[in-house]
C-alpha cells in the first residue's frame, strides 16, 4: 500500500478534543434520564468475614429508598461475575454479584440501595445492618500455599487455584553446562490502575420493546454485551452497550464488574433509568488491581555472557476471585521470558493462590511488565557478576535482524525486529561513553550516580484469534455517504489513545477526502458492528488494518462504477487524490460523484450492488513484537535517599507510526506508569486484609513535578503481519520503563554494595538502606 | 437554604441542603457537566473551576459556600466561540488524551497564568501539583501551558 503522506504519518492534531477541552464531551455520568434513580453500594468492611445476617429494614423505610437488595435477593436471577481465562483444571470459587454467606475481601459488594437522588442512596446504606464473623485473613501470598494458611473457599480445600509449567528447551541441561548460576529473588508489587475517570452505570429497560441499554465506562462494549445478556438472561440482540467517553481504563475496564450486570437487572425489575457512578475510594478498592508476583528468576550463563537457560519460579497473587482475565497474566509473563535475548531453555513454573484481596487483572502491559523487569534486572545481575558492561551482554545476546522471525523457547515467534540499532540509537543520544565517564568521575566524588538500561521487547495486537478467550480479530465498516462524507464504524473501542482521529487520518487519506469529512464511531453496540475492543495496544494495529482493507474495498467498487460512468476500463483508471481519472477526453470523478451515484443508483452496472459500504474483520495471523530501548540516568539524595532522575531517553520502534504526535503521547504516560511503579506505587493491604493504600492521598500516583522531561526518538521496524505495518505502543512506556529506572536507581548504590533492591523504590527504603 | 450564584455569566437561584457539594450543583442543578468529580478528596483536581477568579476544587465546597460567588467553568472559558489559549495549547501540544483531568487541569493552568504569566518548567510542575493526569505523563501538558504563556504575553 503505498500512501500519498498528507494524513498518514503526519502529526495531526486530534478531533476528540474539540469537545474535550470544551469539557463538553459526554462520559457516563454525563448522561442526564429523566426519572433516573442511583444507586449506592454497601461494601465489605471486612477482608475475610462470615455473614450472619443482614438487616435491611431501616434502610428500606429511610427517606427517597425505592429498593434494597442483597445477595439472597437475586441468587438465581443475576449470573456470577464470568472469567473467560479460567484453565479446565482450575479450582475456581463462584463469585456472586453481591456477597452470599461471606466476604472475602475489602469493597466487595454486600447490598445495593435505588433511591431517589445519590445522597439518599448513601444514607441508606450505611443504615444496613450486617452482622460479619471475621475471620483470619490470607494476605501473603508465599504463605497462602502452606498447609497451615486459611483457606479462603472452603469448597475447594486450598487457597492455589491453578499450578502453571510452560516452556521448552533442556533447562536441566543448560543449568548443569553453566559456568555461572545467577539468581534473584523478584517482587513485582500489587498496583492499582486508577483511570482518572472512575467506573460508572447506567441502565435503562424498555418494557414495550423489550430492550435494556447499559451505558458503562468500559472498553470492550460488545464483550460486555455478550456476558451481561448471559448474566441477565437477556437476549443479546436487544441489549444495547455503549461506552461513551471514557477517562481512561488502563486495563481496569477490561473487564466484567457486579455493578455492570446488577444495574441492567434493577433497570428491568424497576423499569426505571438507574445510575451508579463509582467513587475513588470505591475504585481503589474493588476495581481490579495490577501485577502481585513473588517470585525467584534463575539465569545459567557462560563466562563469555552466553545466555543459556533461564528458569521463573512465581508465586501469582490472584485475589479473592477471579476477574475476566486474572489467571491469564501470569500466562503472559511466561510468553516473554526470553525477553529481547537468545535463550535456548526456558521454564516457568507458576503457582496462583488466592487472597483477601480485590482481583488483579489486566493493568497496561499486563504480564509483560512483569517478564522485562525480571529480565532486565537479572542482566544487569549477571553482567556484575561477570564483570561485564550491562550494554556489551546484552547485545551479544540479541538476535540479528536476518534471523526473524525469531520463535523463542518461550513459545513465541517475534516478527520483525532490530534491537541493536534503537540500542545504538539510544546510546548514541546518552552518549554512553562520555556516560559512564561522569559517572566514575560523580563516584570518585562520592555521589551516587546510576545509569540504567532496559532493552525490551513486548506482544502486542495479539493474534491469531485461538490466542485469546474472545478472539483476536477486530471489526471496522467503512460508508460513504450519499454527500460524500465517510463514515467509520470501529470495533475496536478507544477511551483516550485518539483512533478517532487515527482513523479518520487513514480513511481521508485513502479516500483522497478531507480529514473533517470522516467521522469515526466506536463504542456502541447498536450502531457498530461485533467488535473486540481496546486493549493490548492492538486498536490500531488490528483495528486499524481493518478500516484499512474495509477502505480498499470501497475504492475498489467506487473505481468499478467509475469505469462504467466514464464509459472506460477499470485498468485505464486510477484513483488520485481523491478522483478517478485516466478516462478518455481527460475526465474524471470524484469520490464524492461517484458516492452519489451509487446510491442514486441510476446508472450502474446491471450486477452493480447499489450503495458504497463495505466491511472487513481482520484476523491476525501472528502478534507484533515492538521493542526498543530505555536509558535512566538518577542520582540518590544520601541525605534523603530520595531518587533523582536526570535524563530518561526512550527509543522504541513500534513499527510504522499513523500520527507521531499519538505515538509520543501514548510513550510519555507508559513511561510515567512504569517509573511509577518503580519509584511511588504501592497497593498495600494489612494483615487483616484492610486496604491501607484506599485514598489518592496513601496511593502515590505522580505528580507533574514528580516525574522528569522524557526524551524520545524512535527506530522503524515494520511488521509483516498486517498491512499496515504497524506494531502497536499503548504498554511499551509501561514495559521498558520500570527496569530502566530500577537499574539506574541500583547501579547508582552499586558502590555500596547493593545488588537489588525490591520496587517502589521509595525515599524511606532507599534512606533505611543508606544509613544500615 | 436559598443561595444565588453566576456560573458563566447565568444567575442560578436554588433552594438547596447544606451538605450539597458545589461540584454537584454545578453538574446536576446547573447541568453544567464539564467538571468532572475524581476522587472526591481534593486529591486529583478533575473538580478545579474558578470561584471568584481562584482556582478551587469544587468537589469539597459545599454550594451554600458559594452563595453570591462568581464561577467559571470550563464550558465559559472559550469567549465568543474562540478558544481560551490554554485550551488551544492543551489542542496544539496533545495535552490531553481520556480528556477526564483536562477540564480541571485547564482551570488550574489558568489560575498559574494570572499569579505567574510567565512560568519556568519547573514552576509550572509545581503550579499543577494539585492536579492528576493518568495519561500524559504531563510533559505534553507542560508544553500546553507554555504555548499558552507565550500566546497570552504576545
Amino acid at each position: 500500500m503505498s500512501f500519498l503522506g498528507k494524513y498518514i504519518g503526519e502529526k495531526v492534531k486530534r478531533t476528540e478534543d474539540a469537545r474535550l477541552i470544551r469539557g463538553i464531551g459526554h462520559y457516563v455520568d454525563d448522561i442526564k434520564l429523566a426519572d433516573t434513580l442511583h444507586v449506592a453500594f454497601l461494601r465489605s468492611p471486612y477482608g475475610h468475614a462470615k455473614i450472619n445476617s443482614i438487616n435491611a429494614d431501616a434502610a428500606k423505610s429511610a427517606p427517597g429508598v425505592v429498593a434494597v437488595y442483597v445477595g439472597t435477593d437475586i441468587q438465581g436471577k443475576v449470573g456470577l461475575i464470568p472469567c473467560a481465562a479460567a484453565a479446565p483444571d482450575m479450582n475456581k470459587p463462584d463469585y456472586p454479584v453481591l456477597a452470599l454467606g461471606k466476604v472475602a475481601y475489602v469493597g466487595q459488594p454486600v447490598a445495593a440501595v435505588v433511591a431517589s437522588d445519590k445522597y439518599k442512596a448513601r444514607d441508606a446504606a450505611e443504615l444496613i445492618e450486617v452482622d460479619y464473623e471475621p475471620l483470619d485473613a490470607v494476605i501473603d501470598i508465599e504463605a497462602a500455599a502452606r498447609p497451615d494458611s486459611p483457606v479462603i473457599h472452603p469448597e475447594l480445600g486450598t487457597n492455589v487455584a491453578w499450578v502453571y509449567n510452560a516452556g521448552s528447551g533442556d533447562v536441566d541441561a543448560a543449568f548443569a553446562q553453566a559456568d555461572k548460576i545467577v539468581t534473584q529473588r523478584i517482587v513485582h508489587q500489587r498496583l492499582i490502575p486508577n483511570a482518572m475517570e472512575p467506573r460508572g452505570v447506567l441502565a435503562q429497560y424498555f418494557p414495550g420493546e423489550q430492550q435494556l441499554n447499559v451505558w458503562s465506562s468500559t472498553q470492550i462494549p460488545h464483550l460486555l454485551r455478550t456476558t451481561l445478556a448471559a448474566m441477565l438472561n437477556v437476549p443479546e440482540n436487544r441489549l444495547r452497550v455503549i461506552a461513551p467517553e471514557v477517562g481512561g481504563g488502563f486495563g481496569s475496564k477490561l473487564n466484567v464488574y457486579a455493578e455492570e450486570a446488577l444495574l441492567g437487572w434493577i433497570a428491568m425489575q424497576l423499569n426505571k433509568p438507574v445510575k451508579w457512578i463509582e467513587s475513588r475510594r470505591e475504585n481503589m478498592m474493588a476495581t481490579i488491581h495490577g501485577r502481585g508476583q513473588t517470585g525467584t528468576v534463575e539465569v545459567a550463563v557462560k563466562n563469555d555472557g552466553t545466555l543459556l537457560g533461564l528458569r521463573y519460579n512465581v508465586i501469582y497473587d490472584v485475589g479473592a476471585y477471579l476477574q475476566l482475565l486474572t489467571p491469564a497474566i501470569p500466562t503472559l509473563t511466561g510468553l516473554m521470558l526470553s525477553g529481547c535475548y537468545k535463550i535456548p531453555a526456558i521454564q516457568l513454573h507458576c503457582t496462583q493462590v488466592y487472597t483477601n484481596k480485590m482481583a488483579t487483572d489486566a493493568y497496561r502491559g499486563a504480564g509483560r511488565p512483569e517478564a522485562t523487569y525480571l529480565v532486565e534486572r537479572i542482566m544487569d545481575r549477571v553482567a556484575g557478576e561477570l564483570g561485564m558492561d550491562p550494554v556489551e551482554l546484552r547485545r551479544k545476546n540479541f538476535p540479528k535482524p536476518e534471523e526473524f522471525p525469531f520463535a523463542t523457547a518461550a513459545g513465541l515467534t517475534y516478527d520483525t525486529g532490530d534491537y541493536e540499532k534503537s540500542l545504538n540509537k539510544a546510546l548514541e543520544i546518552v552518549d554512553y561513553k562520555k556516560l559512564r565517564e561522569e559517572q566514575a568521575k560523580a563516584r570518585a566524588e562520592g555521589r551516587l550516580v546510576g545509569i540504567g538500561i532496559s532493552t525490551y521487547v513486548e506482544i502486542c495486537a495479539v493474534g491469531p484469534s485461538v490466542m485469546l478467550p474472545c478472539g483476536g480479530w477486530d471489526s471496522a465498516t467503512v460508508r460513504v455517504e450519499p454527500s460524500g462524507k465517510a463514515t467509520v464504524l470501529t470495533g475496536v473501542s478507544p477511551h483516550g489513545q485518539g483512533e478517532e482521529t487515527a482513523f479518520a487520518q487513514i480513511v481521508a487519506e485513502m479516500l483522497g477526502i478531507d480529514l473533517n469529512d470522516v467521522l469515526v464511531v466506536h463504542g456502541d453496540t447498536d450502531r457498530v458492528q461485533y467488535g473486540i475492543g481496546t486493549f493490548g495496544s492492538r486498536g490500531l494495529a488490528i483495528g486499524g488494518t481493518a478500516v484499512m482493507v474495509a477502505t480498499e474495498r470501497i475504492v475498489k467498487k467506487a473505481k468499478r462504477l467509475a469505469a462504467h460512468m466514464l464509459q472506460t476500463d477499470e485498468e485505464a483508471l486510477t484513483f488520485e487524490d481523491g478522483k478517478f481519472v485516466g478516462a478518455p477526453d481527460d475526465k474524471s470523478m470524484t469520490i464524492q460523484e461517484i458516492a452519489f451515484h451509487a446510491h442514486q443508483a441510476h446508472n450502474i452496472p446491471a450486477d452493480f450492488e447499489p450503495g458504497l459500504v463495505a466491511s472487513y474483520f481482520f484476523e491476525p495471523k501472528n502478534c507484533t513484537f515492538p521493542f526498543g530501548t530505555h536509558v535512566c540516568v538518577s542520582e540518590v539524595d544520601k541525605e534523603t535517599g530520595d531518587v533523582k532522575i536526570q535524563r530518561y531517553v526512550a527509543v522504541d520502534d513500534c513499527g510504522r507510526q499513523i500520527n507521531p504526535l499519538l505515538v509520543q503521547g501514548q510513550v510519555h504516560g507508559g513511561i510515567a506508569q512504569g517509573m511509577a511503579q518503580a519509584l511511588y506505587e504501592e497497593a498495600v493491604y494489612d494483615e487483616s486484609g484492610q486496604l491501607i493504600t484506599g485514598e489518592l492521598m496513601d496511593y502515590a500516583v505522580p505528580k507533574a513535578y514528580q516525574l522528569p522531561h522524557f526524551e524520545l526518538d524512535h527506530t522503524v521496524t515494520e511488521t509483516d503481519v498486517n498491512p499496515l505495518g504497524a506494531k502497536g505502543v499503548g504498554e511499551a512506556g509501561t514495559i521498558g520503563a520500570t527496569p530502566a529506572v530500577a537499574n539506574s536507581v541500583i547501579d547508582a548504590l552499586a558502590p555500596l554494595g547493593v545488588k537489588h533492591v525490591d520496587l517502589p523504590l521509595r525515599p524511606e527504603k532507599l534512606w533505611r538502606l543508606l544509613n544500615q | 437554604m436559598n443561595i444565588s450564584l453566576s456560573i458563566n455569566g447565568t444567575n442560578y437561584q436554588a433552594d438547596v441542603e447544606p451538605r450539597l457539594l458545589l461540584v454537584h450543583f454545578i453538574r446536576d442543578l446547573a447541568g453544567l457537566t464539564g467538571t468532572h468529580i475524581g476522587c472526591e478528596t481534593s486529591i486529583c483536581g478533575a473538580c478545579t473551576i474558578m470561584v471568584n477568579g481562584q482556582p478551587i476544587k469544587s468537589c469539597t465546597m459545599l454550594a451554600v459556600q458559594a452563595d453570591g460567588a462568581n464561577i467559571t467553568t470550563i464550558e465559559g472559558l472559550a469567549q465568543n466561540g474562540e478558544l481560551h489559549p490554554v485550551q488551544e495549547g492543551f489542542w496544539e501540544k496533545h495535552g490531553l488524551q481520556c480528556g477526564y483531568c483536562t477540564p480541571g487541569m485547564i482551570m488550574s493552568a489558568c489560575g498559574l497564568l494570572k499569579a505567574n504569566p510567565n512560568p519556568s518548567e519547573d514552576e509550572i510542575r509545581h503550579g499543577i501539583e494539585g492536579n492528576l493526569c493518568r495519561c500524559t505523563g504531563y510533559q505534553k501538558i507542560v508544553e500546553a501551558v507554555q504555548y499558552a504563556a507565550e500566546k497570552m504575553s504576545a
